[in-house]
This record gives structure tokens, C-alpha cells and sequence, in this order.
């Protein structure tokens, strides 16, 4: 046994109201910079739908994960280590920028300073990319709420097999969000594809990161993913992608996708997974065994043997604790609730989803029923075939008997607490006719609706002694005492050649910059690096605010815009 | 003059050359990257990459066996000169005309696709033209020189290569070179330039060649400090912290 700790989310899709939140607070973080423009650590896609990038679950086409070879190892869908190397100088599966969409801006400054005339101005979409104006055909959640998914959603790749079943009339068809990052995989393709070495995992916690300085700018890892969760930073010809919020969870606390997500139905904790086992779980023959095969891979922190084992690893024993008061470990395995996304891709992934009761409970609702009473639900459930398979598309590589258990959890958990809430008298063959006692049942209710902050988040921060080695030096302004040539955007070789700066520095300069800056940020052209999105009401892009006599448009920059 | 031309210019182009690549591994490790395009435009990409680099591949081997084999062990190998001149043009031309003809696919998409031309740097255009420059004239040398024999019949492994030999012996043999035809000498000193350029640009890809991907483990683990002193994640801390022993 090799104990090892990781990093995981689980997410209750029931909640997700689909705001976005997480995605813009990410971008907000990590990816808004030039180079990053089109790119969504963080992305809530409509579902049914394609998602982001358009069909990247298509693996027949973007060769993405591991398959199990005939002698039942494992190797890359898009071939060995051999072909990489001959296709590095043209990745022949590679996204190009139209699959995810082509980023834009508009044209602000024309609308505001046009001249009195009969007709409302209008401001032009301009690409980002090139600069020209640009007719905008697709977007990050272009199908959101199923908009236009008439003609889209068909072709979403998880509906295989289910065609002729589903309508995608707008007023019949269910729908709900996924949310969706890094999964930071136990068996990460990602890694394995990169030639140079430079995506590695790390040990303490099992995030996956890209070292930006032993990258090369191959690119097989945007193949290699099938979550196509890394990127290609076409400006400083990089991969970059979710870092887990490292930062961040090295001092405890949550990523900045959890931390703000609205409907607070992130959870995140540590959790203990025997190493050994990991290939071994990745390569059984059936698809369907893998969800299984995955959980069987996680070790029980109660465990005396786990933890002397644990401690024997070098994990901490507050590391140790942490993980026993994971919430993490308890929907993954105690009350089997949450399932990984796409399994059947192999790479072990570690961001587990607890699916939707939603569309069952709306179409139940929508006849006029009971949409609280256990019996109606479970009815229900039966009969939904469609949604269910769909869901076991996603989560258990199409099998439905995993999916209808937790749905029927989640049913039963519903009309229990419904009772008690309304003051009735409890009914404890609910929770038994799904195998739970009525304590249990209480138990995962408060998990799953009350969780306080500290409930939904044991992140054991990284230890003391260690602060100065960390990201964010924790005992020293993160900003202090860069010096100017540490921390300019690029070097003479081109975008971000030149000394590396901390993402915290990095962050802080941008801010400051946009604050003070009377100018659009990076060169004022229409595809320079700041958009509306970017604008935080200090400082004055030109353009934005019609000039006034006398005054130009920057002197308000260090007070805010006046008032006429 | 010619200790000028051949002997101090090569020295300072190729001290410039490791120089450089030091210095800059050490500076801009994360400036070090291919630059790739691939993400704006790929359908020229997808012909003309593999066909510039496969035919570059072919050239390099073509230089080696040139430059850095004597005569007198292929001769000693039984090849004789004629059937040497044969086989080096046989495998020299397509690769050079591969080479070149992705070249001029790239140049063409570099300057035809909006956001492609958008991201070239000017150091990226004089990279280019060098290249290209470069490449012509090796083109040249090998078609006008070693097929059509314009200006005479020439073997450059009695002339060129052991000038090339002699530069790396310390004792640079300058009548060698001043006795090759015009268009090699240019091919030389464009391509010593290129060397004295090469750091600099988005050339140095060329080192970063992931040879070592066929033989280590598929999953790389990395521990937060696993360089003593090192900070997390994917920079080297500042100086002046590195962590007490
Ligand atoms: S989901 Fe993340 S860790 Fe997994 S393969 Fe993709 S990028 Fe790598
Ligand atoms: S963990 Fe951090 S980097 Fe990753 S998606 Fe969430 S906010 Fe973005
Ligand atoms: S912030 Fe939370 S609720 Fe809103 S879209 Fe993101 S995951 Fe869903």
C-alpha cells in the first residue's frame, strides 16, 4: 500500500442554478490576460448541449484519455509515445480556436462618440484575435438554457443511442448544469501525453500542474486531456490550466470557484487513495466497473492500518485528520452519492458530481402530483428512462443501476425530510427502502443542504515551517520587494520571455494597472487586453465617457468618474 | 581580411551561439517554447510544419555526415567519391526541397493569416529571412554546384568540411574556405550569423527536443520542495530565500 493524499471537489448538481459565478470569479483569477482570452478554467455548460469545447466528449474525434489495449494495459487514445513524437511538429488532433470560440470585444468608443443621428448607434463585435471586426457565431455557453438547442443539442455526443427518444422541444426536454474544471486525475492523460515532462502531479496533494518553465509548447496535452481542461496560451506559447486554486488551498482556504459559487454546492476535502491500486482500477475490462473500480481505490482514514501507513508516507497526522473530516470521502463512499465524470475515459478523475433529482422532480411537478412523496418519485425515477441513461452517459459510462440508487437516495432523502419539517411523524421505512437508517439520512441532509463553511471546505493547510517555500509567502507581503524587471509583462524574446513573476504579483500589477491607467490597458487597440468585463469603474478608458469641456477624459482616474 | 572573415567571425558567432543558449536557459527559461500558431490556423500548418521539419531533420543528418565524416573514412569504407556525390544527392535535394517548400508555406501563412502575422515579432521576420537566406544558398550550392556544375566541379569534403573540422581543432585552416566557390562561402557565413542569432529566437526550440519522453514513466510526480530551497508550483523562489538547512 502507498498512501497518498489528494485534493478533490464533489459538486451537487441539484443546486447549480447556472450563474456562472464560478466561471467569471475564475477567469476573474486566473485567466484574464492577454493569450487567456477564449479560456475557462471554470465552465458551466447547459445540459443537454455540447459544452465547451463544442463536443469535446467526441473522443472518436479528439482522441482524448486512455483506452485498454488488447493485452488490458493501458495507452493513450491518440497513440504511443513513437507517434507523439512524429506528429509534434502539427498535432493533428488539436482543438483549433473555433472549437472553443473566437474571443471578442466590442467597439465602445465609436458608440459613444458618434456623432447626432437619426439611427441608434451601434457597437461593433471586434475578434480579439484578429483584430478585424468579427461576426460572433459561438461563444463559451453559446447553447446556455438551451438556447438555440434545437438545432445544437442533437448533436451533444452523451445523447448517442438516446436520439430518437428525446425531444428537444423546448417545453419537453429536461435540462440541468454542469459545472466543470480541472478533475485532477489520479491518472492524469494530460501528463502522459506532454513530451517535455512538464505537467506533473504533485505528491502532497495531488493537484496537476504545468511547470510554465519546462513547458515547450507541444501541445499534446490539449489532446491528451479529455476533459480538454488544458490550454494552449497562443501569446506566451504555453500550456496553462485549472491550477486547483494552489495557491490558495496551500493556506487553507477554498478555491475561488467554490468559494464564490452561489448555490454553495462545492464541496472540497482531502482524501486518502492507495497509488498502488490506481492502474490497476484504470485498466478493468468493463467500463461499467470503473466507477466501483475508482472507489475501491480510496482508503478509509478510520482505518488504524490506513493511517499508520499514512504516517509511514510522511503525510501529517493534522493531513490525517483532515481527511477524516473530509466530506469528501463520506458522499464519495459512506453515502455513495456523488460519481465521477466519464469514467470511462480512464484517467481517474477527482471532481465527483452528485447528479440531478431535478428533472424528475419537474416533470413529476408538472403533472400536478406529489413532487415530495417517496413513492410518486421512485415511480417516477422507473419510468424516466431517458434522463437516467443520459445521466449514465455522463457519470457511470451508461450504466443506470448507480444512477437510479443515488437518484432514488436523493428521492427518498426529500420526502423523509419533508416530514420531519412539517412536523409529521418520520417514516423510517424511507430511508430503509434505500438501505440508510433514519440517522444516516439526517446526517447526509445536513451535509448536503445545511453544511457550514467549514463543513463544506476541510482544506489542512500547508505546514508552517514550510510557509516561506510556498506560492504566496504566507509570512511576507505577497507583493513586496519584486523589483521592476521581475515583474514586467515580457521580455525581449517576445510575450512572457523574460523572469517569472508570482501569480500573486502578477495579479496585483494587473489590478493596479487597470485601476490607474487612464488607458485600455496593454496598448488601447480593439484587441488589446481589457474588455467591458475587465472594467472596474477606476479610471477612464478613452471613449467610455463622453469628454466634457475643459476636461479630459483621464482626470477623474485616481477619483473615480465624477458627477456631472 | 580573411582572419577577419574566417577565422574571428566564426569564433564570435559560435561563442555567441553557447553563450547565448546558456545565458538565456538561465534568464528565460519561460520564454523558451516553440511559439506554436497552431491554435489560429491549422490546415496550412498540418502540411507545411511536418514538411519544413522532417525536411530539416533530413538536412541536419545531411551537414553531419558531410561536415564531421573525413573523406578518408568513406573512402577507406570502400564509397567512392562519385558514388558518395550520389547518394548525398539523393538524400540532400528532397530533404532540402522539402525543407524549403514548407519554408514557403510558412512564410506564406505567417504573412497571409491575420492572427498568425499578428503574433510574428520582428525578431521572428529577421529569424526568417536569415533562415531563409541560409537555406537558398545551401539549395544553390547542392542543385547549381553539384548537379549542373556551374563554376566547376567542386567536392566541398576536400574544401568546406575540413575548414569546418579545422575551426572546432583551434587551428583554423583559412585557405580551405577562400579556395570554395562564391556560394559556398556566402552559405557560410549566413549560417554562422544564423548560429549568432539562433539564442535569441524562437530557434532554440531546436534543444528542447523531448528525446527523453520514449523512456521515462508516463505520470510524473513532483513534490512541492523538491528542489532544496525551491518555492511551489512552477517558479524557483526568490533569491534570498532559500530555505534554512
Ligand atoms: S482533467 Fe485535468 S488532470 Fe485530468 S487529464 Fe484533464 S487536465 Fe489532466
Ligand atoms: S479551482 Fe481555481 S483555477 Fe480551478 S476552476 Fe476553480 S477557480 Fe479556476
Ligand atoms: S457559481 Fe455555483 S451555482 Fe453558479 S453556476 Fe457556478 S456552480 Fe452553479
Amino acid at each position: 500500500m502507498k498512501v497518498m493524499a489528494q485534493m478533490a471537489m464533489v459538486m451537487n448538481l441539484d443546486k447549480c442554478i447556472g450563474c456562472h459565478t464560478c466561471s467569471v470569479t475564475c477567469k476573474q483569477a486566473w485567466t484574464n490576460r492577454s493569450g487567456m482570452e477564449y479560456v475557462w478554467f471554470n465552465n458551466v455548460e447547459t445540459r443537454p448541449g455540447l459544452g465547451y469545447p463544442r463536443g469535446y466528449e467526441d473522443q472518436e474525434k479528439w482522441q482524448g484519455g486512455w483506452v485498454r489495449g488488447k493485452d488490458g494495459r493501458l495507452q493513450l487514445r491518440a497513440g504511443g509515445r513513437l507517434k507523439k513524437l512524429l506528429t509534434i511538429f502539427s498535432n493533428p488532433k488539436m482543438p483549433s480556436m473555433q472549437d472553443y470560440y473566437e474571443p471578442w470585444t466590442y467597439d465602445y468608443e465609436t458608440l459613444l462618440n458618434a456623432p447626432a443621428q437619426d439611427q441608434v448607434p451601434v457597437a461593433q463585435p471586434y475578434s480579439l484575435i484578429s483584430g478585424k471586426k468579427h461576426q460572433i457565431t459561438w461563444s463559451a455557453n453559446w447553447d446556455d438554457d438551451l438556447g438555440g438547442s434545437q438545432e445544437h443539442a442533437a448533436h451533444d455526443v452523451m445523447l448517442k443511442g438516446l436520439e430518437d427518444k428525446v425531444k428537444l422541444e423546448f417545453e419537453q426536454t429536461f435540462m440541468f448544469y454542469l459545472p466543470r474544471i480541472c478533475e485532477h486525475c489520479l491518472n492524469p492523460s494530460c501528463a502522459a501525453a506532454c513530451p517535455s515532462g512538464a505537467i506533473y502531479k504533485r505528491s502532497e496533494d495531488g493537484i496537476v500542474l504545468v511547470d510554465q518553465d519546462r513547458c515547450r509548447g507541444w501541445r499534446m496535452c490539449v489532446t491528451g486531456c479529455p476533459y480538454k481542461k488544458v490550454y494552449f496560451n497562443h501569446k506566451t506559447g504555453k500550456a496553462e490550466k485549472c491550477t486547483f486554486c494552489y495557491p490558495r488551498i496551500e493556506v487553507g482556504i477554498p478555491t475561488v470557484c467554490a468559494e464564490t459559487c452561489v448555490g454553495r454546492l462545492r464541496y472540497i476535502g482531502l482524501i486518502l487513495y492507495d497509488a498502488d491500486k490506481v492502474l490497476e482500477a484504470a485498466s478493468v475490462a468493463n467500463e461499467h466497473d470503473l466507477y466501483d473500480a475508482q472507489r475501491e481505490v480510496f482508503l478509509d482514514p478510520h482505518d488504524p492500518q490506513v493511517q499508520r501507513e499514512a504516517e509511514a508516507a510522511g503525510i501529517p497526522v493534522d493531513w490525517i485528520e483532515a481527511a477524516q473530516r473530509s466530506p469528501i470521502y463520506t458522499l464519495i463512499n459512506k453515502y455513495k452519492v456523488a460519481l465521477p465524470l466519464h469514467p470511462e475515459y480512464r484517467t481517474m478523475p477527482m471532481v465527483w458530481y452528485i447528479p440531478p433529482l431535478s428533472p424528475v422532480v419537474d416533470v413529476v411537478a408538472e403533472t400536478g402530483a406529489d413532487a415530495e412523496d417517496a413513492d410518486t418519485l421512485f415511480a417516477a425515477i422507473e419510468k424516466m428512462r431517458i434522463p437516467m441513461e443520459y445521466l449514465a452517459n455522463l457519470f457511470t459510462a451508461g450504466d443506470t443501476a448507480p444512477i437510479e440508487r443515488v437518484l432514488r437516495t436523493m428521492a427518498a432523502m426529500r420526502s423523509y425530510m419533508r416530514d420531519l419539517n412539517l412536523g409529521n411523524d418520520p417514516q423510517p421505512e424511507i430511508p430503509a427502502s434505500v438501505g440508510m437508517t433514519e440517522e444516516e439520512m439526517y446526517a447526509m441532509y445536513r451535509l448536503l443542504a445545511l453544511a457550514k463553511y467549514d463543513e463544506r471546505y476541510v482544506i489542512p493547510s500547508a505546514h508552517g515551517e514550510e510557509a516561506h517555500a510556498l506560492e504566496e509567502l504566507a509570512t511576507d507581503c505577497p507583493v513586496s520587494g519584486f523589483d521592476e524587471e521581475l515583474t514586467r509583462g515580457s521580455g525581449p524574446f517576445g510575450e512572457g520571455s523574460g523572469g517569472y513573476s508570482t501569480v500573486a504579483v502578477e495579479n496585483f500589477q494587473m489590478l493596479q494597472n487597470r485601476q490607474t491607467s487612464d488607458q485600455l490597458v496593454g496598448g488601447g487597440s480593439k484587441a488589446g487586453r481589457v474588455n467591458l468585463l475587465n472594467w472596474d469603474g477606476k479610471g477612464m478608458p478613452p471613449g467610455l465617457f463622453p469628454e466634457r469641456n475643459g476636461d479630459t477624459a483621464g482626470s477623474g482616474a485616481a477619483d473615480g468618474p465624477e458627477q456631472p | 581580411m580573411s582572419t577577419l572573415l574566417w577565422i574571428m567571425f566564426p569564433y564570435v558567432c559560435l561563442a555567441v551561439f553557447i553563450g547565448g543558449h546558456v545565458w538565456r536557459y538561465q534568464y528565460d527559461k519561460f520564454g523558451w517554447t516553440t511559439r506554436s500558431s497552431q491554435l489560429y490556423e491549422r490546415k496550412l500548418l498540418r502540411i507545411a510544419s511536418p514538411l519544413f521539419h522532417f525536411g530539416m531533420l533530413g538536412v541536419f543528418v545531411g551537414h553531419v555526415i558531410g561536415l564531421v565524416i573525413p573523406q578518408s573514412f568513406t573512402d577507406w569504407l570502400g564509397i567512392s567519391p562519385a558514388a558518395y556525390h550520389i547518394i548525398a544527392m539523393a538524400g540532400g535535394i528532397p530533404a532540402g526541397v522539402a525543407a524549403l517548400i514548407g519554408l514557403a508555406l510558412l512564410i506564406y501563412r505567417r504573412r497571409t493569416v491575420g492572427p498568425v502575422f499578428r503574433a510574428t515579432t520582428v525578431n521572428d521576420k529577421v529569424m526568417y529571412l536569415m533562415l531563409a537566406l541560409v537555406m537558398v544558398l545551401g539549395i544553390w550550392n547542392t542543385i547549381a554546384g553539384g548537379i549542373f556544375e556551374i563554376g566547376g566541379e567542386y567536392n566541398y569534403r576536400e574544401g568546406v568540411s575540413p575548414y569546418w573540422r579545422s575551426i572546432f581543432y583551434f587551428q583554423p585552416d583559412v585557405s580551405l574556405i577562400e579556395n570554395a566557390p562564391l556560394g559556398f562561402q556566402l552559405h557560410a557565413l549566413t549560417a554562422f550569423l544564423l548560429f549568432a542569432m539562433w539564442p535569441f529566437t524562437r530557434l532554440v526550440h531546436v534543444f528542447s527536443a523531448p528525446i527523453g519522453y520514449l523512456t521515462r514513466p508516463y505520470i510524473v510526480y513532483r513534490s512541492r520542495d523538491v528542489r532544496p530551497g525551491a518555492g511551489t508550483g512552477s517558479r524557483a523562489p526568490k533569491r534570498g530565500w532559500e530555505k534554512v538547512q
